[in-house]
């Protein structure tokens, strides 16, 4: 379903500032594959997200999506195949835009967007239905301004609008990293239950490995730009977040006592 | 008393001059508010529309035809803005002082090299004019034009198109991230925008019975204090988008009422530019300085509770 092949970045080549970001990423998901990514900072998660995604271009390899190439699309095109959700709730909704509104226009990915009317009746009834089941108290508030809601509030709208067209594939990008524990593991619930309910191919980087271990058919750690271990099934199963750490420990000669990964 | 009363009777002139650079700050508040944009094209393209409705005008076309030029000329030029912001990566402000700047040398050639060129009511049917009796009239025709395009935009805004516009203007990573093309929504932005500036200009050309080459210099300040003004004034209490958009008109309204009664008051016609950038400066720096407070307030509150704790 999503083939990644060969796929190198360097940010600013040439410079003191060089950064190889990828050094040859080999991945292939199948359909319905619900893939966590674990790594330390600087690993290349969010270099591979964006890639994906197409925010910057590759050196380079190629990706697609059910054998279409992608490589060359730019950002808006892809989002025809995929819909995001990033660590940053200000990031995946307009603040300044109704409830319904941002629904209504992620309920348009992929489609001509034309001079029919932006929010319907009928989406207005069905996004108060889906609203409803969240239990966040927001089906009552649909006029009221993204702006206004809380982090994990926007969070769960954010999946939302990601789930509306059932995409081909769900990238999820420490999504729940700036929120407090309660909300992160409501909004984590709420990740599962629209993946495992709508059977979508999902990519979701973390830096908790409890999460990355309990959710999830398949686990990926990337190290220095390159995947270092991939699991899946059984085997992934019984994975501890101590097996985590001395493979990671293994990898990075040591050095991983600095790093983030340490807190979860 | 009586100079008091003299105010009063001057006032449609201010009013209809206000309803007519009211139009130009609901143009530039597509790129201001809604796109998040200074587009500084419009000190040309304001000139652009008088200039191109004005020669079209004498030279015998249809007086509504050359209005409706005058508006896809302007559309052209925020198309021009557009492309250097968009396709040349150039930063959008810049991007509009370039254009403005071809403009002018443009905005001669339309008036075949003129810096002025007179239309008089006499010899055309113009949709609105200055005169002292007729000025009921133009504020009536003025304010259908604004009812009309408030309406029309609100429509737009409204519109799967205009939501996404709307969007490419408030988050440019949600946009693109859910489909949206968010060069093409500047553009089209850009475009409408300059094309209801230059109408504007057509219409204050007809005002002034001249299209004058100089007189888009500093429209974009007036129509950021007309949207300002309507901002400080109507922001608590309007909340929907049509009456945003009124606000603004309302605003232009306003700020030539006060232009009207400063000059009353004794100023030097000379000096208003330099009033009006000091103006604006100081309601654009008001938000600013308002969460400075707001923050410290937040501050000396938590040391309080501190010391209370």
């Amino acid at each position: 379903m999503l083939e990644i092949k060969g796929v190198y970045k360097t940010f600013n080549p040439g410079t003191i500032n060089e950064k190889k970001a990828l050094t040859g990423i080999d991945l292939t998901l199948n359909e319905g594959d619900f893939v966590t990514v674990i790594g330390g900072n600087g690993a290349g998660k969010s270099t591979l997200f964006n890639m994906i995604a197409g925010v910057y271009p590759v050196d380079c390899g190629t990706i697609k999506v059910d054998g279409e190439d992608i490589t060359k699309l730019p950002e808006y095109k892809r989002a025809k195949y995929m819909s995001r959700v990033f660590q940053d709730p200000m990031t995946g909704t307009a603040a300044d835009m109704q409830i319904d509104e941002n629904l209504s226009i992620a309920a348009r990915r992929g489609k001509k967007r034309t001079l029919k009317n932006g929010v319907t009746k009928k989406e207005r009834e069905e996004y108060r239905e889906i609203l409803k089941k969240l239990d966040l108290g927001l089906e009552d508030r649909l006029s009221s301004k993204v702006g206004l809601l809380s982090g994990g509030q926007r969070q769960a709208i954010t999946l939302i609008m990601a789930s509306l067209m059932h995409p081909k594939l769900l990238l999820l990008d420490e999504h729940t990293a700036a929120l407090d524990p309660a909300t992160a593991a409501k909004v984590l619930k709420i990740t599962n239950e629209i993946v495992t309910e709508n059977n979508i191919t999902t990519v979701m980087v973390t830096h908790n490995m409890k999460d990355a271990i309990r959710l999830g058919n398949r686990l990926i750690m990337m190290y220095d730009g390159k995947i270092i271990y991939d699991v899946s099934g059984e085997e992934k199963k019984n994975l501890k977040v101590q097996d985590l750490l001395d493979l990671f420990a293994k990898a990075s000669n040591g050095e991983f006592a600095n790093d983030r990964m340490m807190l979860s | 008393m009586t100079q008091v009363l003299q105010f009063i009777q001057s006032l449609p002139s201010p009013i209809a001059q206000g309803f007519i650079w009211g139009i130009m700050a609901i143009g530039v508040y597509i790129t201001y508010k809604i796109l998040d944009l200074a587009d500084l094209t419009v000190d040309g393209s304001f000139a652009t529309g008088g200039a191109v409705l004005v020669v079209l005008t004498t030279k015998g076309v249809n007086i509504y035809l050359a209005l409706l030029i005058a508006f896809a000329t302007g559309c052209l030029a925020g198309f021009v803005t557009g492309i250097f912001h968009t396709k040349f990566g150039i930063p959008a402000i810049l991007a509009g002082i370039l254009t403005q700047l071809a403009l002018y040398s443009i905005n001669l050639r339309i008036m075949s090299g003129k810096a002025n060129t007179s239309i008089s009511k006499r010899n055309f049917n113009l949709i609105i004019t200055s005169s002292a009796d007729e000025l009921g009239r133009t504020i009536l025709i003025c304010a259908i034009f604004v009812a009309v395009l408030i309406g029309v935009l609100y429509w737009f805004f409204g519109t799967e198109l205009g939501n996404s516009i709307r969007a490419t203007g408030c988050n440019q990573a949600m946009a693109r991230a859910n489909g949206i093309n968010t060069d093409s929504r500047k553009i089209i932005g850009l475009v409408l925008s300059n094309g209801i500036v230059a109408m504007s200009g057509a219409l204050l050309a007809q005002f002034n019975g001249c299209a004058d080459i100089n007189m888009g210099r500093g429209a974009i300040v007036i129509g950021l204090a007309a949207v300002i003004i309507g901002e400080v004034i109507f922001g608590k209490l309007f909340k929907n988008f049509a009456l945003r958009l009124l606000s603004a008109v309302i605003g232009g309204v306003i700020y030539y009422i006060v232009i009207a009664l400063v000059l009353k008051l004794g100023l030097n016609a000379n000096d208003l530019k330099l009033l009006s950038a000091c103006v604006v400066a100081i309601f654009l720096g008001l938000p600013h300085w308002k969460a400075k407070v707001a923050a410290k307030h937040v501050k000396n509150d938590e040391k309080a509770g501190a010391q209370n704790a």
